[in-house]
């Protein structure tokens, strides 16, 4: 029964961090400008990674991969959000926003 | 169990695709970064939805990608502005910086 569970919730927070990626690029490929497109870029990044890290952490076979999945995701979250205010702020500083 | 993490990270990679699209037609440099940072992201989540059915190591492969696609962003901040407009405790870059046309 408990193997049916974490399978099904690997199954949906896996799906939903697919749907989040996905979401992210197309507002990538699609958004006017540069600012937008940062907008949508770190959504991608921080949802769509960390529902998927979500969803595997539910097949890991032991704590310890639980919590490298947890030191990936929280990296990659800090470093989505540095980056984007240092790619903002290189985008501001080559032209003036609007 | 397997087949559907295969099938997510395929999801991924088409969506890795999208972002490729972008590195190539984006007009401005910070774009091709940001589509860069997205490709780095796109790896870590391929790699973490393939420790499950492959093998549990891809685990310590994706958090030395997450570590570089950061860095990586930080090279190119670095080298795009002549002086470093993305250091906070740098003096703001000059007005004209925008308009001086540097190379792009």
């Amino acid at each position: 029964m408990a193997d049916l569970a974490a399978n099904l919730a690997t199954l949906l927070l896996t799906a939903l961090g697919l749907l989040f990626f996905v979401a992210g690029t197309v507002g990538l490929i699609r958004f006017p400008d540069t600012f937008s497109r940062l907008h949508a870029l770190t959504k991608a990044d921080n949802l769509g990674l960390g529902f998927i890290a979500l969803g595997v952490a539910f097949q890991a076979e032991s704590w310890a991969q639980v919590a490298r999945i947890a030191l990936i995701w929280a990296l990659a979250l800090l470093a989505a959000g540095a980056v984007a205010q240092l790619v903002a702020r290189a985008a501001l500083a080559r032209r003036e926003a609007p | 169990m397997t087949a559907w993490l295969t099938l997510v990270a395929l999801g991924v990679l088409a969506s890795l695709a999208g972002a490729l699209w972008r590195v190539w037609r984006g007009p401005d440099p910070a774009d091709r970064m940001m589509a860069a940072q997205l490709v780095g992201t796109g790896g870590v989540a391929l790699l973490v939805l393939l420790a499950p059915p492959q093998d549990w190591a891809a685990l310590d492969v994706a958090l030395a990608l997450a570590l570089l696609a950061a860095l990586a962003a930080v090279g190119f901040v670095k080298a795009r502005s002549p002086d470093g407009a993305g250091d906070p405790e740098e003096a703001p870059p000059p007005a004209d910086l925008a308009r001086r046309g540097d190379d792009g």
